[in-house]
Order: C-alpha cells, then structure tokens, then sequence
C-alpha cells in the first residue's frame, strides 16, 4: 500500500513538473540553438546581437533579408536559409516575448 | 493538483535556497559529462523544468575547453583561458556530483559512481566526449602519447605540445598526423596545422610542418588551402591518403612515423589518434560497434537503451559534426524532449544548427555553419542553407570572423559556464 502510493505520488510529481514547462511554453524549432552566439544570459557581453526583448518585426525583416541576400552577413546568410516563413515567424514571436 | 497549487510550489520552490531546490521531489535527471553537451543540458533541463532534480556528474573540477585550445599550442593564449569551473551551474538548482561515474544500470535505472555510490534516475542523459582508441595506431599507448602528444583533450596534454614546439630548435621538422573520419572536430587538425605554421613563421622560420592525413579530404578544405599557399607557402605542407599520407604505426622512442610511402622522423610530433565515445557509454551499452553511439535524432534517446539520451561527440549525429557548439545545440533539444517525455508528451522535430570557426592566422578567420532537421531516422542538413565563408573573400573579412570566433568562444562558454 505504502508503495503503491509512493509511487502514485511519484507519478502526480513527474506530470506536476512537466505540465510547468507546458504552462511557460517550450521555444520553437531552432531557437535554442541561437544562443550559442546570441547571449540569452544577462553576464555574458558580446558584440553580437542579444535577441531576447527585440521587436518582433525587426528580427522577422532581418532573417527575410539574411535569408534572401539583401541584408549581408558574415554567417547569418548561411543560417537564415535554413529557416521557413513561419518558422521565422515563430522564432520572433518568441524572441520579442523574452524579458531584455 | 490544479496549476494553482503548482503554481504556488513553483514560486516557493524559487525563493528556496539552491541546495535545497537541488534536492527537490520533481523527477530525476541524472546528466555525465560537464563539458559543452552535459553541463548546457543540465541549465536547460532546469530552465525548462525547474522542479526536475539535476544532478551532473563530471569527474573534474576545472573544464578545460577544446576550442581555442590551438591558440595555447601556437603560443596566442594562455591555458587559463581555456579553464571554467561549476560554481554557476551549482547555484542553477543543479547537484555537481565530483565523481567518476563508472557503470549504469539501464533495467534498475541507476548510475554507480567510482565509490559505488548509485545514483537512480527518471531519465539519464551521457555527454562523455571523446576517449582515445588506443592501440589502434601500432605504437601509439598511452606512453607514446607524452613523446608524441595527441592534444586532442585539452589540458596538459595541449601544454605538452606547446612546450615542445617552443624547446625545438630553429629548422626542425613538426609532423601532425591526422585521422580517418569520424573524430572530434573535423577542422581541427588544420586549423591546428595553421597555427603552429604561424609560430614556426614567426619564431622558426627555418622549420617544416608536415600534415600526414588519413583522408582525401577535410572541413573548409578550400579555404585553408588557400590561406596556406598566402600565408605559410613553403612551410606547411599536406599530403593526403592518396599520396601516401595515412600513418599505419608509430614509433614514439624515435618520434618516427610509418606510412605505406615512407618514414617521417620528427622533431615534433602530434598524433591526432582514432577516438571512440567517452568510455561510460560503452559502459551504459549504448556504444555500438563503431565506438560511437546511435541515437533518435528527435529525443537523442539511444536507439540501443531506453530512458539514455547522447549527446555531444559521442553520439551518431548524421550530418552534425563533433562540434562544441553542434554539443550545446543538441544539449538544450535534448533537454527539451527530456521535459517532455517526463510529462507523457511526445517531443516536437527539432531543428539544431552548428556553427565552428577556425583560426587559420590570429587575424585570419574561417566559418562553417549549418541547420538540422531529423530525417530518415538521422540528422540530415536542410538543403540550401549552412555552408563555409565565401572564397576569396577580402582580408577584412576574415579578420572579422577572427573577431568573431572570439566572440563566440566567450558567449557559449558564458552560457555553458558563467
């Protein structure tokens, strides 16, 4: 008995946890790859381009234009191409919600 | 329990000093490897899912990072640059257990560590890098590797080499033989090959650098042949499998080494060895015959034991090569399928991207990048996109992507570490 409800409420912990990140929301396809150049973390300073908190707009026109050649970069070119109409959107939906 | 409730022990669980958070009643994840897969996948799982119980198991104190690593043995960095500890990571809520994990039990679903302490888990995810494959290469042991450095696993062993470039006299012959495919970072043996070039260059200019490589090809092969004929004409040169360029043994007494053509006598030499994945995963038996270990390439979840994730240079990962930032990219997807598989969803198709730079001169850099989607059971690369720096290219853009190299190294490392 005393094992049969360990484990019930092992297993009401597991879906409490999880059901944390549904209520949060898990970012889309590709965004967490980003911070590998972009810093999400406040302490880390770089020249390049912090996403989170941007307007949503600016970083949809800037991976169209990364993606089609009008904007150049050095390897955001490459990157952007990679990436939908609405996968973009997505990301910059994302983006422009995070806290700066 | 309705999300108020949960809500309510979220926000209490946040205002809980980290110790005490880190031993919360939330599900287990139990992560092996603190370098640029593991300890990025234990942030992740507790960013995602702060009331999972992150432990992270690493056997070293100090990470000592690989990329920028052939900086330190052309003599441009200081080791130290190199080196990163846990503290951050601990104060994430995430329990840095200093210890060998030495066995995994898939069926009791636990992790034994050198001590026998077992340590159960809901879910474990393996970034044990690389391990040597010693004695594959006729004459390379471990007591080979102290003549004929490997620097393959940044540390000591990339002092080493450092310290013997510097003790050789002006007019010696330095020899970097390089493996076959698959091997942690494929343009890393070149970009090695550029900067010792550079320190030769600038500081022996009378010496030789020979790359002996067992393949005909290799990452940004055009680019740094290029830079080579403009930078080091003369003084590097690269011969291929093709022309006899494949080492079949060693002998590290004399610091000679064989191939099929010939022997190369060295003054200094740098063995870059076969490899295989980090030896918990052969442990774990998620290591297939090749070493290297198969995975979903949706959840990273190994295809030869449930409930074990890979990530990282240890994993078969398709087109993504043995890459930090491919590690750090898989890490934080895999994260993700983790929270969600805990929860009974099913992971989304990720989309992962990698994106490495090279050296080729202090102010000389080269880029390769690409994007990721699963694919016939694999990664595949998304067509048209990824690719390397453009070819003749002006000087001011390569010392731009030096710069940003740079720039990179400090943000994955803050990310990661800091």
């Amino acid at each position: 008995m005393a094992k049969a409800l360990a484990a019930a409420i092992g297993l009401v912990s597991i879906a409490a946890a999880v059901t944390a990140s549904a209520a949060s929301g898990q970012p889309p396809p590709g965004a967490a790859a980003c911070s590998g150049c972009h810093p999400a973390s406040a302490r880390v300073t770089s020249p390049v381009v912090r996403l989170a908190g941007l307007e949503r707009d600016a970083i949809v026109r800037a991976l169209q234009e990364f993606r089609s050649g009008q904007r150049a970069g050095t390897i955001m070119d490459r990157i952007a191409k990679g990436f939908t109409d609405e996968e973009i959107q997505a990301l910059a939906a994302w983006f422009a919600a995070q806290p700066k | 329990m309705t999300r108020r409730t949960f809500l309510g022990l979220a926000s209490a669980a946040a205002l809980c000093p980290a110790p005490a958070r880190a031993q919360s009643a939330g599900p287990r994840v139990v992560v092996v490897g603190g370098g640029f897969g593991g300890a990025s996948c234990a942030r992740a799982l507790r960013q995602l899912a702060p009331r999972l119980a992150v432990t992270l198991v690493e056997a070293s104190a100090t990470f000592t990072a690989c990329p920028f690593s052939n900086a330190v043995i052309g003599g441009l960095r200081e080791l130290a640059a190199q080196q990163f500890g846990y503290t951050r990571v601990a104060a994430d809520g995430i329990t840095v257990v200093p210890a060998m994990a030495t066995a995994v039990d898939p069926a009791a679903k636990s992790v034994t560590l050198a001590d026998g302490t077992r340590l159960p888990y809901d879910r474990l995810v393996l970034s044990p890098g690389i391990d040597i494959r010693w004695g594959a290469l006729p004459g390379y042991d471990e007591a080979a590797a102290v003549a004929m450095p490997h620097a393959w696993k940044a540390g000591e062993q990339t002092l080493l080499l450092r310290r013997q470039l510097e003790a050789m006299d002006d007019g010696g012959l330095v020899v970097i033989a390089a493996p076959a495919n698959p091997f942690r970072c494929p343009p890393g043996p070149y970009e090695r090959a550029s900067l010792i070039a550079h320190y030769l260059k600038t500081k022996k200019p009378k010496s030789k650098l020979l790359v002996l490589d067992a393949k005909d090809a290799f990452s940004k092969q055009r680019l740094f042949q290029a830079a080579w004929a403009e930078l080091y004409p003369g003084l590097l040169e690269w011969v291929p499998l093709s022309k006899g360029g494949a080492v079949t043994s060693v002998d590290a007494a004399t610091r000679t080494l064989v191939t099929d053509f010939g022997k190369h006598q060295a003054k200094v030499a740098n063995v870059i060895p076969p490899q295989k994945a980090g030896r918990i995963a052969e442990a774990a038996g998620v290591a297939d015959r090749s070493g290297w270990c198969p995975i979903d390439p949706v959840t990273f979840e190994s295809t030869l034991q449930p409930g074990i994730h890979v990530v990282g240079d240890a994993a078969i990962a398709g087109a993504m090569p043995k890459s930090a930032f491919a590690a750090n990219s898989q890490a934080k997807s895999c994260a993700a399928a983790v929270v969600t598989l805990l929860g009974g969803g099913t992971p989304a198709a990720p989309k992962l991207i990698n994106t490495c730079y090279s050296l080729v001169a202090p102010d000389y850099g080269i880029s390769v990048a690409g994007v990721y989607v699963p694919s016939g059971g694999q990664l595949a690369d998304v067509p048209g996109a990824g690719g390397v720096s453009p070819a003749n290219a002006p000087r001011g853009t390569r010392a731009a992507e030096a710069v940003l190299a740079e720039a990179w190294f400090r943000t994955i490392t803050g990310e990661v570490f800091g």
